[in-house]
C-alpha cells in the first residue's frame, strides 16, 4: 500500500488506463502542457502522451462532449474533462440527450464509451457558477452512470472501471477532496459500480453520505460515538447503479437513517435516498427519515454566506440526535 | 467525367428514396405510422450526390429528416420502413423511429432529433479516425436552421483546427419549420460562414445531383488526403410541409411552383437522356424495380411484429459484470 491524494490516484489510473489500451485518449479545456487541468489532474500526461491523446480543446463544452460521443461510437474511449461541473449545463444535450441516449434510440446497436470526469462541489469561495453539486441531474437521466468517488482509493478504481466499461459515465470529483490523502494498493486493481462501502460500521443508525460529505459523517460519527450513538456511514461510491441492498441492510440493521448531501434539497439526491428507503423499508424505521441538504439557493460568495449553506458536521449531528432521542 | 454504371446507381438512388417517401407519406394517411414525419422528397440529390462519393466504412451523420440519408447509403429499405413503423424488426427494433434510424454495420451513426446536435457527433467520428489512423471520412448532414445552433460553431471550429476528415453537408431548403432564412439571418448564402473556420465553403444547386456530386468528391478527396474540413451549402427545397400534414402555407405559391421545376429527378432524367446515359424504356424500367423493393419493404414492415412491450427496458446500458443495476 502507497498513500496518496485522491488528485495524483486519478491521474495514475488516466496513465495507467491509456498505457494499457491506445484508443483511451483525454480531451477538455487547458488539460495539456500549461495548466495540467484547472486543478492539476492531468499534469504531466500530455508530455508523456503527447498533444493528440492529452488534447487541449476550445472554450466549448457542447462540442467537447459531442466530439467524444462520436469517438466513442467508432471505437475509441475517450475521457473528456469539464473543467467545472456547473459548466457542464453547456453540454447538458449532448450528455443527456445524445450520449445517454444513443444505445437506446438505436436498438442496442452501439455502445457509448465516454468518460466525463467534472469536478463539483463548493467551498473555495468561487461563488454560483463554479461551485454546485449537480448529481441529481444525472442520476435523473437513464442511459448514464454516476460515480461519486470520496477516497483516493474509490478514485482509482472506479475511474479504472469507468474508462474500461461501455456506458456513458459522468465522473464527479469533489474539488475540495483533490488534496485529500488515503492508502491505494501497489497493484492494479478496480472498484465496481453499484457496490457501496459501509465506510465505518454502526449499529444505531444509518448515514448515507457521498463525496466530501463521507468525511463529514465519519467525523460527525467518531464524536457520536462519544455520546454514546453508533453511527453507520454508508457512501454509495456510483449513485447509478445505485447499491440499494446495502443501504437498505444497513437501515434494517439500525432502523434510522440521515442522508447527508452536498447538492440543494429539494428533489435532489437524498430525496431519491429518502423516497427509497421509505418505499422499500419503511416498516423498519424506528424514526422519520432525516436528510442533510444545502437549502435551496444558488451558492453564495462570501465565505459567511458559504459556510452557512453547506452541511456541516453539527448540522450531522444534530439531525442524527434528532433520531436517536 | 463520371462512368455510366455509377450515373444510372445514382439515379436508381434517387428514385428509390423518391418511392419511398411518397410510400411512407401514404401509409402515414393510413394511419400506420405512429408519430410524426419529416419527408426527403425533393432533396434527393443531395443524400445521393454526397453519399455516392462514400465508402461502405465511412461514416455519415444525418437528421429528423434521415430517410433519404439512410437509403442514400446504403441502408436496407425493410429495415428502414418497419422502424418507421415501430416494428420489432426495424433498424433499432422500434426504439427509434424516423427521427432515429442508425446502421453502424455501414457507417450510418444515426439520426439525432436535437437539430445541429450531430455536427460535434461527426466532429468526434473525425478525431477518431484521425486518432485511429484511417482514411475514411465523415459526411455531415444538417439544415440551414442547424447552422444557428451553438454546435455548428463548435463542432465545425473544432474539426477546423484539427483538420479532420468531415464533409459539413448544408441541406438548404430555405425553411427552418416555418422560419424563412431571411427572417433569421442577414446572409444568403450558409457557405459564408467557413471563412470564419478558415475552411473552404461553396455553395452548389442542390436539386442538381451532378453538382453535388462534383462538390462532395472534392471534399471527400481532400478530406481522404488529411487536408481537413469542406462546407458545402446545398440549395435545396422540400416537395411536403416540414412534418406530418403541415400544408406549408408559408411558402408563397410561386415560389413552390418554381422549385417544383426544378425537381432533382425529372431533371436528372432529362440529362441522363441527353447524355445517351438512358432511355426512356430503361427509365421506366428502373422505375419498376424502386417501386417493387419499396413495396417488398412496405410487405415486410407492415407483416412484421410489433415489439413485446416489456422490451422498452432493454437496451439503457451495457450490461456489464461490474455494473448491475441492483
Amino acid at each position: 500500500m502507497k498513500e496518496i491524494t485522491v488528485r495524483d490516484a486519478l491521474r495514475e489510473a488516466l496513465r495507467e488506463e491509456m498505457k494499457r489500451d491506445k484508443t483511451v485518449f483525454l480531451l477538455g479545456e487547458d488539460i495539456g502542457r500549461y495548466w495540467g487541468g484547472a486543478f492539476g489532474v492531468t499534469k504531466g500526461l500530455a508530455e508523456e502522451f503527447g498533444d493528440e491523446r492529452v488534447r487541449d480543446t476550445p472554450i466549448s463544452e457542447s462540442a467537447i462532449i459531442g466530439v467524444g460521443v462520436g469517438a466513442a461510437i467508432t471505437g475509441m474511449r475517450p475521457v473528456a474533462e469539464i473543467m467545472f461541473g456547473d459548466l457542464s449545463a453547456l453540454a447538458m444535450d449532448q450528455i443527456c440527450n445524445q450520449a445517454a441516449k444513443i444505445r437506446y434510440m438505436f436498438g442496442g446497436q452501439v455502445k457509448v464509451p465516454l468518460v466525463i470526469r467534472t469536478p463539483f462541489g463548493a467551498g473555495v469561495n468561487i461563488a454560483s457558477h463554479h461551485s454546485q453539486s449537480l448529481e441529481a441531474w444525472f442520476m435523473h437521466t437513464p442511459g448514464l452512470y454516476v460515480a461519486v468517488p470520496s477516497t483516493p482509493y474509490d478514485a482509482k478504481g472506479l475511474l479504472k472501471t469507468a474508462i474500461r466499461g461501455n456506458n456513458p459515465v459522468f465522473f464527479v470529483e469533489h474539488k475540495l477532496l483533490y488534496p485529500v490523502k488515503g492508502l491505494i494498493p501497489e497493484e492494479d486493481y478496480t472498484v465496481p459500480f453499484g457496490v457501496a462501502d459501509v465506510k465505518r460500521e454502526g449499529a444505531d443508525v444509518t448515514i448515507f453520505a457521498t463525496l466530501y460529505m463521507v468525511h463529514k459523517a465519519l467525523a460527525a460519527a467518531k464524536r457520536l460515538k462519544k455520546g454514546g450513538v453508533s453511527a453507520e456511514v454508508v457512501d454509495p461510491r456510483t449513485l447509478s447503479p445505485l447499491d440499494k441492498s446495502t443501504v437498505m441492510k444497513s437501515v434494517k440493521k439500525t432502523g434510522r437513517i440521515v442522508i447527508v448531501t452536498e447538492d440543494s434539497k429539494t428533489a435532489g439526491v437524498s430525496a431519491e435516498i429518502a423516497a427509497m428507503v421509505a418505499e422499500e423499508a419503511l416498516d423498519y424505521l424506528d424514526a422519520p427519515i432525516k436528510r442533510v441538504a444545502e437549502p435551496d439557493t444558488p451558492i453564495p460568495f462570501s465565505p459567511p454566506l458559504e459556510q452557512f449553506v453547506i452541511p456541516d458536521e453539527k448540522r450531522i449531528i444534530n439531525a442524527v440526535k434528532e433520531t436517536v432521542h | 467525367m463520371v462512368e455510366k454504371t455509377k450515373l444510372i446507381e445514382m439515379y436508381q438512388g434517387m428514385l428509390q428514396i423518391r418511392y419511398f417517401e411518397e410510400k411512407v407519406f401514404e401509409l402515414y394517411g393510413q394511419n400506420l405510422v405512429p408519430g410524426t414525419i419529416h419527408l426527403y422528397a425533393g432533396e434527393e440529390a443531395v443524400a445521393v450526390g454526397v453519399c455516392a462519393n462514400l465508402r461502405r466504412d465511412d461514416y455519415i451523420t444525418s437528421t429528423h429528416r434521415g430517410h433519404g440519408h439512410c437509403i442514400a447509403k446504403g441502408a436496407d429499405m425493410r429495415k428502414v420502413m418497419a422502424e418507421i413503423l415501430g416494428k420489432k424488426t426495424g433498424y433499432c427494433k422500434g426504439k427509434g423511429g424516423s427521427m432515429h434510424i442508425a446502421d453502424f454495420s455501414m457507417g450510418m451513426l444515426g439520426a439525432t432529433a436535437v437539430v445541429g446536435a450531430g455536427i460535434p457527433i461527426a466532429a468526434g467520428a473525425g478525431l477518431s479516425i484521425k486518432l485511429r489512423g484511417t482514411d475514411q471520412v465523415v459526411a455531415c448532414f444538417f439544415g440551414e436552421g442547424a447552422s444557428n445552433q451553438g454546435t455548428f460553431h463548435e463542432g465545425v471550429n473544432m474539426a477546423a483546427i484539427w483538420r479532420l476528415p468531415v464533409v459539413f453537408v448544408c441541406e438548404n431548403n430555405l425553411y427552418a419549420m416555418g422560419t424563412r432564412q431571411s427572417l433569421v439571418m442577414t446572409i444568403g448564402n450558409i457557405a459564408d460562414r467557413a471563412v470564419a473556420y478558415g475552411i473552404p465553403g461553396l455553395t452548389v444547386d442542390g436539386n442538381n445531383v451532378l453538382a453535388v456530386y462534383e462538390a462532395a468528391s472534392e471534399a471527400v478527396n481532400r478530406a481522404r488526403r488529411g487536408e481537413g474540413p469542406t462546407l458545402i451549402e446545398c440549395k435545396t427545397y422540400r416537395l411536403k410541409g416540414h412534418s406530418r400534414f403541415d400544408p406549408a402555407a408559408y411558402r408563397p405559391k410561386n415560389e413552390v411552383e418554381e422549385w417544383v421545376k426544378k425537381d432533382p429527378l425529372s431533371r436528372f432524367k432529362s440529362k441522363l437522356i441527353e447524355m445517351g446515359a438512358l432511355t426512356e424504356e430503361e427509365e421506366g424500367k428502373l422505375r419498376r424495380e424502386a417501386n417493387a423493393a419499396v413495396e417488398e419493404a412496405v410487405k415486410f414492415a407492415t407483416e412484421s411484429p410489433f415489439p413485446e412491450p416489456e422490451e422498452a427496458l432493454e437496451d439503457v446500458y451495457v450490461e456489464e459484470e461490474s455494473a448491475s443495476n441492483k
